[in-house]
């Protein structure tokens, strides 16, 4: 086996809190209701193609991507269209979603449903970009890049590296964990998939250390596939980033401002690989996805298969929340969103649904910098947020560009570890707002 | 009630009051040293200046900035507990307190308090009262092991007094101050020596070094550059020369340089913030020592090297930056 | 001995000569001309440079109202000055003073702590910006008012203070001098400038809720729901996304108790004599 690789600045060893590595992934079930949001991904949202009282099935399109960056968006069940309006949505802004009631279980014919596992890779390089492009894959680890635009490398730009993204280095998150653990074949045949649309011969699946089953599932498989190889990253945060990732494994840095295909790089989530095999295999466009439930103040963390659209209280009801909940956090917590709305949908980008106890949420009481310079040293990206925070504060965004904020991949390293407790991702946050907001 | 916050929701388990701790954990075996070799004398001097400091600290904020009292995070402990290592331990209380109020008042609250002082408390603290009253802060009692009120108290000079001494005589005297006594090594390394009350054992100081290390509370890049550059220097010296003077295992167990090195130098406000600039800062701080032990009127030169460098911190914060990812040499297309 | 002192008193000398000479060249050699029209303005300007008035500083104000002919003097105009600081302007450059009328910040929300009670808690850097951009407010209302007071930090002439009481931002009318900075720095952009009115009579929406009237009642007490009813008042007011405009040419004086009476909610704000404002 390979050394255990991993990037060289920064970086921190937040507890992990991987209780459900060992739980089987289960069917959430389908709820009596879906709210499906119409944009789940970064760029345009979807155009809506279906009104109030249409009947749709299980995989039909209900929302056509609008313009390059966007993706197509899928029913995940069958029954009729209630409301085509705007809802509430996780944040409590209210965005355009649409709304099905659920009559049955029928899916659309095209879709395999059966369990085998199709090894033949039979659609040519420009099929498999263009089935990608119609099941509305996204990149599904929480950025929600539109894959399409990934996988179709621009003319001029050269590939040699495929990396699968096994990290998942949140803590509580374990949704690509058991994936791996359970669907290894699939993922590593969706590896092979990218491969042939890339053009390329070889795939690095990395997986973190504390992965030892998923690690161990995925080797047996890669074995019998040529070109496929795992690579095992130490346990660090954020070693799943998309940036820091490429470093670890390949050595190469992406530079300021420009994307991974720059040094001949493509990432994609290993969740994203599973869902471009249903699709390209199994004809199967991405409308469920694997989710945590998790958390210090649920009694039975879980991981479910869950449509998207689902409302997050449909699943938190399955799980045995506590009473005090303080918290509810769509992703993981570093960086994760908090929500306020217990009705907000799933969407394609949600890896973990995690509850927190009301006496675990503390605001924490912020104190003078002391020049401590931990920001310095875990800031992966070689920033100064301290110096950040002190422009932003005195309203000189200019001045906050000029030392690299917007290199800033907020993963919040430097929050998690001042020891004044100073918001510093929220001041490089403000500051990548204020300054795209100027141009 | 749900609580909403910004990304992320997790928080390390350091805070300022940690580091502190451990801090004044690592200079714990340095106290316990200075009362073996002091006694009473010693403690009486560490409460008071640990007492003022906080006191003073605690009035400041609540009588003048009238803002809740910042003493709770123990940096005024730190700051009481390195000003008394910088005295001799026969120090008068009222003038252990002056020295309280210069390092509190003066160099740290009047700038803003924790964060925003340019200048080490401790160090301007000392540095006052040794420019005040000379004589108390060069009367070193010698040190007697484990005898607490140290009765017959009898001066001794520090090993870097006696070292100036030989550099201004001839060889019949520096023959005389050989026989008169350089102490031996092993007596400097466990403090057996005349000198401030916590710069005089090696061997504690280092020990706090080692757990501010494993700790993680400092980077070893400051005391390491500090006593290389320090070392080098003499070293250089001593061999083209071969004068006593310059023996660098000498000079660097005596006075107050690995107090400096270890736990002056290395305070995180007034010192620089990157790995870069800590070098900077370090080298500098050594050369400068090296040049006020031996060609200044004084004997030490820990403290003054240290303020100095301070005050070029915020210049090497601005030039000294870590590097970009993604930029710089390790940039190589392949 | 006096040889020393007269050694060293030549040598000072000497420096002392060869530095002015030096600095007399540099003075001639980097000399700026000075225009002392622009000058003399820029000296009755407030010196805030607020940028209110379109130019970049006060400096630059003064350089454009100097060059102006008295047709584009009159597109010039410095709000924090006001008619005065333009008055004295127009009379060293011999132009007509144009009449402006004072106008004054509003804060277009009522969603104060009893209209619209804290649904959640928020933790984090206290600043309307960031936290627009993470969630709703702690009110639900996605248009209100965040009550975290950017406005009030960045407002140059610390005219804006936060009420403890209603947790809403107020603006002093007398220190206001709507240069327009918290109407950039607000995220939901609840303030406009309107004039002042005669005697402080004015009459405004105090609501940029845009949602259909339930769903904006469920959230805040004082909302606009779009009702209509004001626009039976006054013809001039306009519903738009329910939400009504009372448009600054509509009579205070005449309309505004009435339009105040018939709103529902209260979200029509009408000062009355006295300068005083919710």
């Amino acid at each position: 086996m390979s050394k255990i690789k991993t990037f060289s600045k920064g970086g921190i060893h937040p507890q992990k809190y991987k209780i459900t590595s060992d739980v089987p992934i289960t069917d959430a079930g389908i709820p009596d209701m879906v709210v499906i949001p119409v944009r789940q991904h970064i760029g345009a949202p979807a155009k809506i193609l279906v009104q109030k009282g249409d009947k749709v099935k299980v995989g039909t399109l209900i929302a056509d991507a609008d313009g390059v960056v966007s993706a197509d968006v899928h029913s995940s069940v069958s029954g009729e269209v209630t409301k085509v309006e705007d809802a509430e949505a996780g944040s409590g802004y209210y965005e355009k979603m649409i709304t099905i009631k659920v009559e049955g279980d029928e899916w659309e014919e095209n879709i395999d449903r059966s369990p085998n596992v199709v090894r033949e890779i039979s659609a040519s390089p420009e099929e498999i970009i263009e089935i990608v492009k119609q099941s509305g894959i996204v990149g599904m680890g929480g950025a929600g890049f539109p894959t399409p635009i990934k996988v179709d490398v621009p003319s001029g730009k050269k590939v040699d590296c495929l990396i699968i993204n096994g990290i998942e280095c949140e803590p509580y998150l374990t949704a690509d964990d058991r994936l791996m653990q359970e669907c290894a074949e699939q993922i590593v045949i969706g590896a092979k998939i990218l491969n042939k649309a890339l053009g390329i011969q070889n795939a690095i699946i990395a997986i973190d250390e504390n992965k030892p089953k998923a690690i161990e599932a995925v080797q047996k498989i890669t074995r019998s596939y040529v070109g496929v190889n795992v690579q095992v990253c130490a346990t660090k945060y954020p070693q799943g980033a998309e940036k820091q990732l490429i470093a670890a494994v390949t050595g190469r840095e992406v530079p300021p401002g420009c994307l991974p295909i720059d040094v001949h790089c493509v990432v994609q989530n290993a969740g994203t690989v599973f869902a471009v095999y249903e699709a390209v295999q199994k004809h199967k466009p991405l409308f469920e996805r694997v989710v945590t439930v998790s958390g210090d103040a649920v009694n039975n963390p879980a991981n479910f298969r869950v449509r998207i659209g689902t409302p997050a209280s449909f699943l938190i009801a399955k799980v045995d929340p506590q009473q005090d909940v303080g918290k509810m956090i769509f992703g993981g917590p570093m960086m994760g969103t908090a929500a306020i709305n217990k009705e907000a949908p799933v969407t394609k980008t949600t890896s973990g649904i995690l509850l927190l106890k009301q006496t675990s949420v503390v605001d924490p009481v912020v104190s003078a910098c002391i020049r401590c310079a931990t920001c310095l040293d875990v800031c992966p990206q070689g920033l100064e947020p301290f110096a950040i925070a002190n422009f932003v504060r005195n309203a000189e965004y200019q001045e906050a560009k000029k030392i690299h904020v917007l290199d800033c991949i907020e993963c919040g390293c430097c929050s998690y570890s001042c020891p004044a407790r100073i918001p510093l991702l929220d001041f490089c946050k403000l500051a990548k707002y204020e300054i795209r907001k100027k141009k | 009630m749900l609580k909403v916050s910004t990304a992320p929701h997790f928080y390390s388990p350091v805070d300022t009051r940690s580091i502190m701790l451990n801090v004044i954990i690592a200079l714990v075996p340095a106290g316990l040293a200075a009362l073996v070799f002091f006694g009473l004398n010693a403690l009486i001097t560490m409460v008071t200046s640990v007492a003022g400091c906080v006191v003073m600290e605690y009035l400041v904020c609540r009588y003048w900035f009238k803002v809740p009292s910042t003493t709770s995070d123990l940096s005024a402990v730190i700051t009481g507990l390195l000003l008394a290592y910088n005295l001799p331990c026969n120090m008068p209380v009222w003038m252990t307190l002056i020295g309280c109020f210069v390092a509190i008042v003066v160099a740290k609250m009047a700038f803003g308090g924790i964060g925003k002082n340019i200048f080490n408390p401790a160090l301007v603290g000392r540095v006052f009262l040794f420019i005040s009253f000379p004589i108390q802060m060069t009367t070193w009692l010698k040190p007697k092991i484990f005898d607490f009120l140290n009765v017959d108290a009898s001066t001794s000079a520090t090993t870097l007094t006696l070292l100036k001494h030989i550099d201004s005589s001839t060889s019949a005297t520096m023959l005389s101050a050989k026989e008169g006594g350089l102490p031996q090594y092993w007596d400097m390394f466990i403090g057996n020596v005349g000198g401030s009350m916590g710069e005089v054992s090696a061997a504690a100081l280092l020990l706090g070094l080692l757990w501010m290390l494993y700790k993680k509370v400092i980077t070893w890049h400051i005391p390491f550059f500090y006593v290389g550059t320090f070392f080098m220097l003499n070293f250089i010296f001593w061999l083209s020369t071969d004068s006593q003077v310059f023996d660098p295992l000498t000079q660097i167990l005596s006075g107050g340089l690995l107090l400096g090195a270890i736990f002056m130098a290395t305070d995180y406000t007034t010192s620089p913030m990157s790995v870069k600039g800590k070098i900077f800062f370090a080298v500098g701080c050594g050369v400068l020592t090296f040049v006020i032990r031996n060609y200044s009127s004084y004997p030490e030169g820990v403290s003054f090297a240290i303020l100095i460098m301070n005050a070029f911190v915020p210049l090497i914060d601005m030039t000294c930056h870590s590097r970009i990812f993604g930029t710089g040499k390790k940039q190589k297309e392949k | 001995m006096s040889s020393l002192i007269l050694y060293n008193a030549l040598i000072l000398a000497a420096i002392a000569v060869v530095a002015a000479v030096v600095l007399y060249f540099a003075a001639k050699k980097f000399y700026v001309k000075p225009n002392v029209l622009a000058e003399e303005i820029a000296a009755i300007l407030p010196q805030a440079n607020c940028g209110a008035c379109g130019s970049a500083g006060c400096q630059d104000f003064a350089n454009k109202c100097a060059a102006a002919s008295e047709e584009d003097f009159r597109n010039l105009y410095c709000p924090v000055g006001g008619k005065d600081v333009m008055a004295k302007i127009a009379q060293k450059l011999g132009y007509q003073a144009s009449s402006h009328e004072k106008t004054v910040a509003v804060l277009r929300c009522r969603g104060n702590c009893e209209n619209a009670p804290d649904k959640v808690e928020y933790i984090g850097l206290k600043s309307c910006r960031l936290a627009s951009r993470v969630f709703v407010g702690k009110t639900g209302c996605p248009n209100g008012c965040l009550r975290m007071g950017d406005c009030v930090r960045n407002c140059p002439f610390g005219a804006i203070e936060m009420d403890p009481k209603t947790g809403l931002p107020r603006v002093d009318t007398e220190k206001c001098t709507s240069c327009g900075t918290c109407v950039g720095i607000c995220p939901r952009g609840l303030y406009e400038i309107r004039p002042v009115g005669n005697n402080g009579v004015r009459v405004y929406v105090a609501c940029n809720n845009q949602q259909k009237g339930a769903l904006a009642r469920k959230n805040c007490k004082a909302a606009c729901i779009g009702c209509m009813k004001c626009t039976k008042v006054c013809a001039d007011v306009t519903v738009e996304n329910n939400l009504s405009y009372i448009p600054t040419t509509v009579d205070a004086e005449q309309y505004g108790a009435e339009l105040a009476a018939n709103c529902p909610t209260g979200a029509i704000i009408y000062t009355g004599k006295s300068n005083e404002q919710n």
